[in-house]
């Protein structure tokens, strides 16, 4: 297996795409603090660029490398190798290679305009992890969607719609409900729902840990009243391990019984 | 030292393989004839795992084969379709192979073989057919397994690669290998084989001997032994 993680970790990193991705969060954030010299609104600004962009980004870096692996996968899968062992290495080479992409692309500009030394230092430092949690979990996603359509425009359709999905139509659904149903006590369903979403997981999170209230929303504020905020931490953070754990479970699953 | 019992796949609606049954059990080539889409790369692929099948059972050396991947160190397989990471370099895809299955006994001889030295540089996906073809067949025969399941080995050789294929598989055959080889080349067959299984309609039609069959059909060749199986086949059908 780690043979297969190094040889796609290697071969990720040699793909120019990770460059264009690495380069354009590292752009970004150098952007945004040439823009305002004030490091807490560019954590601020990034934070909403990032809830969005890491799961979009995943999902399509993960299908693209998937369908562009499959010779390799028929290679490996002839050898005296365990279809766990190459999958679940194939799979580490893009996440970590993602990973790493981004800490180096929203990290090293963050401590060139000194975030060390900033109050908002673990404001980045959660920033940075909730950026490379998303980016497994929608990794994973995209690996499930890929195994499972072999068409492959399908299955960037289906990508794409799963990360419309999660972060736009998810919200609207919400709220749409919260509309319907005003007159009745929904804090608990609110917060039930929002377990099914990694986005909104991690926003609250950030936004728990934040002291910006005011941009909690109203499952955060729940959240808090709720569990506090550091019950509500650790609730989240389970249930992030969770959606890592779960889809990736399913990908042995699917890998197991697969035709190649 | 391969057993296949009641094998049955289907993809989808389409019955591939129907209560197979198959042994091979001595050494030598075996070639495994049948009409396009007939299942022989479905069956190969079964033996191998990489196609997973419904009911049955397939058994390497008197062992279930079924989630193992060990007994694939005994196999080496050449699948039909040359497929490799396109943007590895000859040398790099040897590179990996190597770090995946360590010790290959014969890399050089092959390469030497198939006059490869000279393409080692080349991204796969800039190499012609025949050249990929050629570097398949390094891969696959590098390790020295005692069983080789060749899809379709010849597909795209020139006349010269040829003749070195058919040289090395027959040195192949004198150690005593067990060889299965998957071809429309009925030449290849008469030259090399020295068993054939043919299979139809999702079952074994035949296995023994060339003579056998063509005396059974009461021709003159295996050419036209075959197409009167496969027009009868269609006639039925
Ligand atoms: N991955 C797959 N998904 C769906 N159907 C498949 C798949 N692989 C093979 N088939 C179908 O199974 C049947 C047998 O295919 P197979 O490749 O085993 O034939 P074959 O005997 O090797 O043919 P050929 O001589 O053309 O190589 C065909 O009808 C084919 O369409
Ligand atoms: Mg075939």
């Amino acid at each position: 297996m780690l043979q297969i993680l190094k040889y796609s970790f290697f071969d990720m990193i040699r793909n120019r795409w990770t460059f264009v991705y690495m380069g354009f969060f590292l752009i970004l954030t150098v952007a945004l603090f040439l823009l305002s010299n004030d490091i807490t609104k560019v954590v601020l600004s990034m934070t909403n660029i990032i809830l969005y962009l890491t799961p979009l980004l995943g999902i399509l870096f993960g299908s693209m490398y998937y369908y562009n692996s499959e010779e390799f996968i028929e290679l490996l899968l002839a050898q005296p190798l365990s279809r766990n062992a190459v999958f679940t290495g194939l799979y580490l080479g893009i996440a970590s290679s993602l990973s790493i992409s981004l800490i180096l692309g929203v990290g090293l500009p963050m401590l060139f305009f000194g975030a060390l030394s900033s109050p908002e230092l673990p404001a980045v430092v959660l920033l940075l992890f909730l950026s490379v949690v998303l980016s497994i979990i929608f990794s994973l996603l995209s690996f499930i969607i890929a195994m499972k359509f072999k068409n492959r425009i399908k299955g960037f359709g289906i990508s794409i719609f799963t990360w419309l999905f999660f972060a736009i139509i998810y919200d609207g659904i919400f709220l749409l409900i919260l509309l319907l149903f005003k007159d009745y006590p929904l804090e608990k369903a609110t917060l039930g729902l929002t377990v099914f979403n990694p986005i909104d997981l991690s926003r609250i999170l950030l936004l728990l840990n934040l002291d910006e209230s005011a941009m909690m929303g109203y499952t955060g504020a729940v959240l808090q009243k709720f569990l506090g905020s550091q019950l509500g931490t650790y609730m989240i953070l389970i249930t992030l391990a969770l959606w890592i754990i779960i889809p990736f479970l399913y990908i042995l699953r699917i890998g197991k019984k697969k035709d190649i | 030292m391969i057993q296949v019992t009641n094998l049955n796949k289907r993809f989808k609606k389409n019955h591939v393989l129907r209560d197979l049954n198959l042994e091979l059990n001595q050494p030598g080539i075996t070639a495994l004839l049948g009409p396009n889409g007939s299942g022989k790369t479905t069956l190969v692929k079964s033996i191998l795992g990489l196609v997973i099948t419904d009911t049955g059972q397939i058994l390497y050396d008197s062992k279930e084969t079924k989630g193992q991947f060990l007994y694939r160190h005994q196999i080496s397989y050449l699948p039909q379709i040359a497929r490799f990471p396109e943007n590895l370099t000859g040398r790099e895809l040897l590179q990996l192979m190597k770090s995946i299955r360590p010790n290959p006994v014969k890399e050089e001889m092959l390469l030497n073989l198939f006059e490869l030295h000279k393409e080692l540089d080349k991204k796969m996906s800039e190499m012609s057919g025949g050249t990929k073809q050629k570097f398949n067949l390094v891969l696959c025969f590098m390790y020295d397994a005692p069983t080789i399941i060749l899809d379709e080995p010849s597909t795209g050789l020139d006349p010269l690669a040829l003749i070195a294929l058919k040289a090395y598989l027959i040195e192949e055959k004198k150690k005593g290998k067990q060889i299965l080889l998957i071809t429309h080349i009925l030449n290849l067959v008469e030259e090399l084989a020295d068993n054939v299984v043919f299979i139809l309609d999702g079952k074994i039609y035949y296995q023994g001997g060339i003579k056998e069959l063509i005396e059974k059909q009461q021709v003159q060749n295996l050419e036209i032994a075959i197409a009167n199986i496969l027009r009868t086949d269609a006639a039925n059908s």
